[in-house]
């Protein structure tokens, strides 16, 4: 049994693994989101995220800072969303094919360019990673106070971009447009809307979010940069916006549940339990799928979904 | 020859053609840039290529190798194939492979006494339907519940290989258990060699026989045109009184029973037992085999052999070039893009190579 003078500790540690594992899949997310808003459906946020997660080490490796690693890495997440939006908006491809090949060729460039980056047999090499910078005051609130404000920099902006998405969306007339654009392109381009400019937008700048969740993997995370290392994320943070209804507060709370999650695992493989790894490993998957059928209720995606604009 | 049908003739051709060229011109494309990205590496691409075609076809071995693993190749590729024609997106072949491992070896090592040509069609029985309600299930989790296919095919293909590697490490563990693989298949289950010294073997013809099904049930059945239809327009398929629901559990337990039968034919063929680095991704491999081959039977059998060519070359690359074989991916990256834009560009260069070919005709006549 849990003695009480030992719950809290565990409760805040729990809530403070909880925001950092949820980080990645909420900024990845906010950027799906923007995108999804404007009707379209990226499959390739896997991709785009660990090609952020190799530009975000390799940048830091070369420049000798994490926050050089993570610019490089928004950058790469920019250029590769640029690709995307001349696919499936220019040529008007299938998004999902399109996505479905963005994550080959993540995969692909990944592997092949950190063998040639970091070397093959080596051990991981010194990078300089995000530190953890506690807020005075706020973090010595008890309970709260070290899970909240004892994080990353990186997980104090993710939160603060959800408002701030919020206001965009539903406040302004840039999100008025991407709405517009995601319900009914016709309508909007009808009253002026650049239906490409707008799209093209909301997919680079969701393709960068996409690109810094991927560096907060590899330089906050785990630093260092692994094969594979997004293990499903991107899958994970399509699900959050899905099981969020679009909406940037339902997905935070999703990706807290998806993050949570992916703590419990890490609390779980700490334990010294007789029940195998493997299971614990699946906690993530589990969740995300009993999520998407369990109490997804009605999610009605915006009309233009997955549909390219034809201008008449 | 009437002028409609001569009109419906040359139609056809031409169609074949352009079917034809654009995943020529892909292929061609994506292999360049492939070269040049090997280039920014500062290694020879000419190197590299050539190394990868004597790995590929270079010896009666390497013909075989290839072959090796264009047979996991057709079957996945069918996998994405079969749900792709109805309109779902499968993307958990590789789980759907790592579940049709599981009882195949199952099947292989449990099942004794029997003979080969009973316990053979058995275990491969047991590899489809072990990816085949792997799959079902997700078909079902999308009419029951909406769950969005395309992102539990994935989640699945995560539990699927974290199950193989508990069942390798714990229940199914060879005694005295030093390695993480269960024990071998009994030797009646093992798929014959169809080609003395090398490790080609009857899973091939398996597979071949997978895309004459595919190719009688999807064009030759009234229930195959059913679930093409509602692939084109659920609501069209809706009014003509077809069941859309029965229809994507109906697909998504074979496309995933083809991702079985590529593993069970991993494992009864090649690997012997079930081990936790069973596949190198062929499932994964699958969706740009069924992209390539434009879902077509044949198209199907010819990705394969290209990606098992990569495959196999690519090794061979790798250890004499210093090329990592991950390019590979790229070069399956960039093809499906190409494929995929190509189709899109199609109508307009087809009128455009039609009434250039009606002028040639008009010249020639006059």
């Amino acid at each position: 049994m849990l003695s009480d003078n030992s719950f809290i500790p565990i409760i805040t540690n729990f809530l403070g693994t909880d925001l950092r594992t949820a980080t990645p899949i909420l900024l990845a997310a906010i950027g799906l989101i923007f995108m999804a808003r404007s009707g379209i459906v990226n499959i390739g946020a896997e991709g785009m995220m660990l090609i952020g997660a190799l530009a975000g080490a390799a940048g830091s490796y070369y420049l000798g800072s994490a926050w050089l690693g993570l610019l490089t890495a928004m950058l790469f997440g920019g250029l590769i969303g640029l690709l995307f939006a001349y696919l499936v908006v220019t040529i008007k491809a299938s998004q999902v094919v399109i996505g479905a090949a963005i994550n080959i060729l993540g995969l692909g460039l990944t592997t092949a360019f950190a063998r040639i980056i970091f070397g093959i047999n080596t051990a991981p090499p010194e990078i300089s990673s995000f530190q953890i910078v506690p807020i005075p005051f706020l973090s010595q609130i008890p309970i709260i106070g070290p899970a909240l404000f004892n994080q990353y920099i990186l997980v104090y902006l993710t939160l603060l971009l959800v408002p701030l998405t919020y206001i965009v969306i539903y406040k302004t007339p840039i999100g008025l447009n991407i709405r517009a654009v995601g319900e009914h392109p016709k309508a909007a381009d009808t009253l002026g809307v650049n239906v490409f400019r707008v799209r093209y937008g909301a997919i680079i700048f969701g393709s960068v979010l996409c690109g810094a969740a991927g560096a907060f993997l590899s330089l906050a995370l785990l630093n260092f940069f692994t094969e594979d290392m997004v293990t499903g994320r991107g899958f994970i943070a399509l699900a959050a916006v899905i099981f969020g209804k679009w909406n940037p507060l339902g997905v935070l709370g999703a990706a807290l549940l998806f993050g949570a999650g992916d703590a419990l695992q890490f609390r779980l493989q700490a334990l010294d339990t007789s029940i195998p790894y493997q299971f614990f490993l699946m906690i993530p998957y589990l969740l995300t799928v009993a999520a998407l059928a369990g109490f997804v209720g009605k999610a009605t995606p915006p009309a233009a979904t997955g549909k390219p604009y034809i201008k008449a | 020859m009437t002028d409609y049908k001569k009109i419906r003739y040359k139609d056809k051709i031409l169609g074949n053609v352009t079917n034809l060229l654009i995943p020529l011109i892909s292929i061609v494309l994506s292999i360049l840039i492939g070269g040049l990205i090997i280039m920014g590496m500062g290694i020879n691409p000419i190197l590299a290529y050539t190394s990868l075609l004597e790995g590929a076809i270079g010896s009666k071995n390497a013909i075989a190798e290839t072959l090796v693993k264009t047979t996991p190749l057709i079957l996945t590729g069918l996998c994405f194939a079969f749900a792709f024609r109805c309109g779902l997106i499968n993307i958990g072949a590789e789980g759907q492979l790592y579940m049709g491992a599981f009882l195949s070896v199952v099947a292989g090592i449990y099942l004794v006494g029997l003979p080969g040509y009973i316990h053979i069609p058995l275990a491969l029985f047991a590899g489809f339907l072990g990816g085949g309600l792997w799959g079902l299930l997700t078909g079902w989790l999308k009419v029951r519940f909406g769950a969005n296919e395309i992102i539990t095919t994935v989640m699945f293909n995560y539990l699927a290989i974290y199950w193989v590697s508990f069942l390798v490490s714990g229940p199914l563990k060879e005694p005295p258990g030093n390695f993480p693989h269960s024990a071998q298949v009994a030797l009646t289950a093992q798929l014959p060699r169809i080609l003395e010294g090398t490790r080609l073997h009857l899973g091939l013809l398996v597979a071949l026989l997978a895309v004459l099904l595919y190719y009688i049930f999807l064009w030759r059945t009234s229930r195959g045109y059913e679930v093409r239809v509602v692939g084109q327009n659920l609501n069209a398929a809706k009014y003509a009184g077809m069941t859309p629901e029965i229809n994507i559990m109906l697909i998504m337990f074979i496309a995933g029973g083809m991702g079985g039968l590529a593993g069970a034919n991993e494992i009864l063929g090649i690997q012997k037992r079930l081990l936790e680095t069973l596949s190198p991704g062929y499932g994964f491999d699958g969706i740009a085999v069924a992209l390539l081959g434009l879902n077509s039977p044949i198209g199907i059998v010819l990705g394969a052999v290209l990606f098992g060519m990569l495959r196999s070359g690519g090794n061979m690359m790798q250890m004499s070039a210093g090329v990592p074989i991950a390019i590979i991916y790229v070069v399956q990256a960039m093809v499906i893009i190409f494929v995929v834009s190509g189709q899109m560009i199609k109508p307009a260069n087809r009128t455009k190579v039609r009434i250039l070919l009606d002028k040639i005709m008009h010249h020639a006549k006059s």
